[in-house]
């Protein structure tokens, strides 16, 4: 097959049919995943798309990078006027794709059923950077829908050029086009370009910028945007057909394991490769540093060989990091990393808010701790890698599939462009995949042996070896005058967060760093306080990193975990403020609006306005009696309160009431209701945003009352699912209201923006739960997860 | 060789008896539904039917999978799907969707031995199979419009006497 250089290789491929003389029925067979919209069903699996279009043995250059100004790479029409969209985006379940799709039948005026959506094949779809920071309908929305758009100018041409009409005399409707004096002439999309190139260039400097000559609609116009469609990834999953990352089956195709140090830190001494030599299948054993994986023909052999496998393993001289039950008197006793120089972030100050606070009527402190938490995804790491021809294809659930490529070409000294990585549906995403070790695992090995490798992790290591949210322990100091009026605020936090491993780097992936291979110097991650837009006149805002003797090849290593920082620093900052609420003797939610209110100006953005507007929603929506915390408590068994809290989120404005039940027999909470209002702007899909904010909000339930890392002072010692708990069933809310607000005040404003909402409600959760504990109780928990034990412990040391 | 009866058919493997049901039922029969999550009985993810019964294939040698083994893709028959994964289609319920089939094999078994049960009989239930997208609170919607789908309206029989949410390994 010719192929034009600047186009990718399947979409070449979906198009070719109809410039040659194959049939249509042979078009379903090579490319009918494209039409059926979910793959599995025929027994069409994504391997056999991935041979769309062959390539020669040791082709030079088979998978270049699908070119984004060309209007081709992002858009396909085909003969009987469907269409096919690629997007470089991946979804984690969260409907980025639904979603996608239905703004650019939007825009290109076609009927959502009549097209189909491929994401995250870096041999396919232009380079979006795959899933990241809630960003997919924020930013990468936004090209999609231009080049839609645009897509549906270069029709409208056509058509007037074959009806010798001016554009303006033409209607468009659900991919028809037609002359509006004469409504009998007509032709389809399908009968305009089907199965043709638009051949059609774009302008933009980036991928971001991608355009065309036309304008997206203003958003009065847009009919498929704001419909609750459902998802067309769901009926798959539900009836078993999808194929997975984890089903893919190649010709030739092993399977492998890693063996982990058992140390933190430990060294390999040997390994004996006679204690597995003689378990049926077994292929090999690697060894390079201080990685290990061994290798057989079938799954259950892969297991029983790195369970079997005698290796002898030296414990490193110093402990790597302390016991979990110290690390926060050693993350406040730690000296900084790189104080006073320029890798750590000065403090943001306004006012002056020691003077504040020796001014102050009351002066309020508290200390919040958080833990180390997994990601604990609930399928671990896995990948396969098919090394044929001398190319490399990786299957994988990498929510970040572009630089997976480069990462892995790196990491093999391959040529990018000889490798592409497919993505494909896989357990969650929350930014564990943003450094999937399993791609670069199972392509190493692939490469060694000359074979298709699957790799997947077992779960002991996942759960301890996954990339974890850091540690926070955090400092607050307060300041109210004598009418109760915030005036000072002093925010410091110590953030265990030395070596944050980036996304698909090829020296900060676990394989590389227990083969020696290290970044110059680490990247201590940063941060800032919470995200709100309270007016308090004199503030102080630190951020340092604090560093463990053990900086690389480290199960505490850390990443990404859903809403970086956020639930850490907003259940510090929500906390406190309703602790100064508190010896204000004031109503949370009146509190909050004083501060909301405190300045008329607001941003561009109107963040300060949209964040009232929450607050406000929030509280009616729940039905909020205005009255200070806590209550008095009952006699009963079971205590009740309410809390709530408030944040933005880079764009999107949150806020959350819980109301928890409390067992004083037992110390267990239940977080009875939840109502969350929430403003991100223009929606896509209302029923998949409230699907989206329930999972946020569960997910912090979890992470409020269950979730930590422990380790002693040799190793993780997390490592399943009692070990690292999780929210279930039993926790699961009796009531869950969303409201959404879409709180743009601006009347000459039309095209309301689309904001990001896959991760800002997540964070007002565990600041929501404590304050109705304390609402309920009058006990303020200050240290995540709120277990059962620390519960009891507070209600006793308070007499409760 | 073993002999195991999947999905209404036969079928005799030469694999070791030892090996995990789960491996058996996807690498052996190529099926999907079934998948790893811990290989420990913790997680429900690798759920299948035994006889009606939701059992963890990832714990259970294949030759002690004596029974009918029903997997995800043996809920539908002739493309109907079983009022359960309406349901969930009805909800909208999974995100990722990784562990969807054990939360659908757990709900189908619930109501087969439970057709109308209250909502602290679902929690209870269902309380084996995790789900790391914490879609619970659909799930359970779901299972509340099976159950209205199944007992047709009506209230169905009280399976009080069942125990929830153990699940045989």
């Amino acid at each position: 097959m010719k192929r034009d250089a600047k186009l990718p290789l399947g979409i070449d491929g979906a198009l070719a049919p109809w410039e040659g003389s194959t049939s249509r029925r042979d078009f379903l067979k090579t490319s009918g995943i494209f039409v059926l919209g979910f793959s599995g069903v025929g027994g069409i699996g994504v391997a056999g798309l991935g041979r769309n279009g062959s390539v020669e043995p040791g082709e030079a250059n088979p998978y270049p990078d699908p070119d984004f100004l060309q209007l081709d790479s992002w858009l396909v029409v085909h003969e009987d006027g469907t269409a096919t969209f690629y997007v470089g985006k991946t979804d984690g379940g969260q409907g980025t794709g639904t979603a996608m799709r239905q703004m650019m039948c939007d825009e290109l005026d076609l009927a959502y059923d009549r097209a189909t959506l491929v994401m995250g094949r870096t041999d396919m779809t232009v380079d979006q950077g795959g899933s990241g920071g809630s960003d997919a309908i924020e930013r990468d929305a936004l090209p999609a829908r231009r080049v839609a758009a645009e897509a549906r100018r270069v029709l409208l041409e056509l058509a007037s050029e074959r009806f010798e009409v001016p554009q303006d005399e033409l209607a468009v409707s659900e991919g028809v086009i037609s002359v509006a004096s004469d409504p009998a002439r007509t032709a389809t999309y399908g009968e305009l370009i089907g199965g043709r190139r638009f051949d059609v260039a774009l302008t933009g400097r980036n991928v971001n910028e991608t355009t065309g000559l036309a304008s997206v609609k203003p958003v009065q116009d847009l009919k498929i945007v704001g419909q609750s469609l459902p998802r067309y990834d769901i009926p798959a999953k539900v009836d078993g057909s999808l194929e997975w990352a984890v089903d893919v089956k190649l010709p030739g195709m092993v399977h492998a394991r890693n063996v982990r140090p058992p140390f933190a830190g430990a060294r390999l001494v040997s390994v004996d490769e006679s204690s597995v030599r003689e378990i049926p299948g077994f292929i090999r054993v690697f060894r390079e540093g201080n990685y290990v994986a061994v290798v057989c023909e079938r799954e259950e052999q892969a297991i029983q060989a790195a369970e079997s496998l005698a290796v002898e393993w030296e414990k490193p001289e110093t402990a790597p990091f302390p016991p979990s039950e110290d690390l926060f008197d050693y993350m406040r006793g730690a000296t900084p990393v790189g104080a006073g120089s320029g890798s750590s972030p000065r403090p943001r100050e306004e006012g002056d808010p020691d003077a504040a606070l020796a001014n102050a009527a009351t002066v309020v402190e508290a200390a919040y701790d958080i833990p180390f938490q997994g990601h604990t995804a609930i399928g671990p790491a896995h990948a396969v890698a098919d090394p044929s021809d001398g190319q490399m294809t990786v299957y994988t659930n990498d929510m970040k599939p572009y630089s997976h490529r480069t990462g892995i070409a790196e990491f093999l000294g391959m040529p990018p462009e000889q490798v592409r990585v497919i993505w494909m549906e896989g357990p969650q995403l929350y930014g564990r995949t943003a450094a999937d070790d399993a791609g670069f695992e199972a392509a190493y090995l692939a490469r060694e042996l000359g074979r298709p490798v699957r790799m997947q992790w077992m779960r002991h290591e996942e759960t301890a070896w996954d990339t974890k949210g850091p540690a926070f322990a955090i400092d607050l100091r307060g300041g109210l005058d004598e009418a109760g009026n915030a005036v000072a605020l002093d925010y410091r936090a110590r953030i265990a967060n030395y070596a944050h491993v980036g996304y698909n780097q090829a020296d900060t992936v676990l394989i590389a760093q227990l083969m020696g291979i290290r970044p110059e110097r680490p990247s201590p991650g940063g941060g800032r306080g919470p995200d709100e837009m309270y007016h308090i006149p004199n503030r102080r805002d630190e951020t340092l990193a604090v560093r463990f003797p053990l900086a690389f090849e480290t199960p505490l290593r850390t990443g990404n975990l859903r809403d970086p920082n956020g639930p850490q620093t907003t259940f510090a900052g929500e906390s406190f403020i309703d602790e100064m609420a508190a010896a204000a003797n004031a109503d949370p939610v009146e509190f909050r609006l004083r501060l909301l209110h405190g300045t008329g100006e607001d941003d561009a953005t109107f963040r300060r306005a949209r964040s009232i507007a929450v607050v406000e929603a929030a509280a009616e929506a729940y039905g909020w009696d205005a009255r200070p915390s806590p209550r008095a408590p009952g006699d009963g068994r079971i205590l009740t309160g309410r809390g709530i809290s408030y944040a933005y989120r880079i764009q999107t404005t949150v806020a959350t009431i819980a109301e928890v039940e409390v067992d004083r027999e037992s110390g267990r909470v239940w977080v009875k209701r939840m109502v969350c209002a929430h403003d991100c702007g223009l929606v896509i899909n209302p029923d998949g945003l409230e699907n989206t904010i329930q999972g946020n909000l569960l997910h912090g339930i979890s992470r409020t009352l269950y979730e930590e890392v422990q380790f002693d002072g040799e190793t993780v010692t997390s490592v399943d699912w009692r070990t690292h708990p999780t929210i279930t069933h039993r926790d699961a809310p009796e009531r869950i209201d969303v409201v959404i607000v879409n709180g743009d005040p601006n009347p000459d404003r039309p095209d309301l923006p689309h904001y990001g909402a896959g991760e800002p409600s997540h964070r007002t959760v565990p600041a929501a739960v404590a304050n109705a504990i304390h609402d309920a109780t009058g006990v303020r928990m200050r240290r995540i997860p709120l277990r059962p034990e620390r519960v009891l412990e507070e209600l006793a040391a308070a007499g409760i | 060789m073993i002999t195991l009866r999947v999905n209404g058919e036969t079928h005799a493997l030469d694999v070791d008896p030892s090996t995990p049901l789960l491996y058996v039922l996807r690498n052996d029969l190529g099926l999907r539904g079934p998948r790893f999550g811990c290989g420990l009985g913790q997680c429900g993810t690798c759920t299948v039917l035994m006889d009606g019964r939701a059992i963890r294939s990832c714990m259970r040698p294949v030759a002690r999978a004596e029974g009918e083994i029903t997997t995800l893709e043996g809920l539908s028959a002739d493309g109907e799907l079983d009022p359960v994964q309406q349901a969930w289609i009805d909800e909208q319920v999974p995100q990722c969707g990784y562990c969807q089939n054990g939360q659908i094999l757990t709900a189908k078994a619930l109501l087969d031995r439970n057709p109308d049960p209250s909502d602290e009989e679902i929690r209870q239930g269902m309380n084996g199979a995790l789900c790391r997208c914490m879609t619970y609170y659909r799930v359970q919607s779901a299972v509340r419009r099976a159950s209205d789908a199944m007992t047709n309206g009506t209230n169905g029989a009280n399976g009080a006497d069942e125990a929830g949410g153990e699940v045989d390994r």
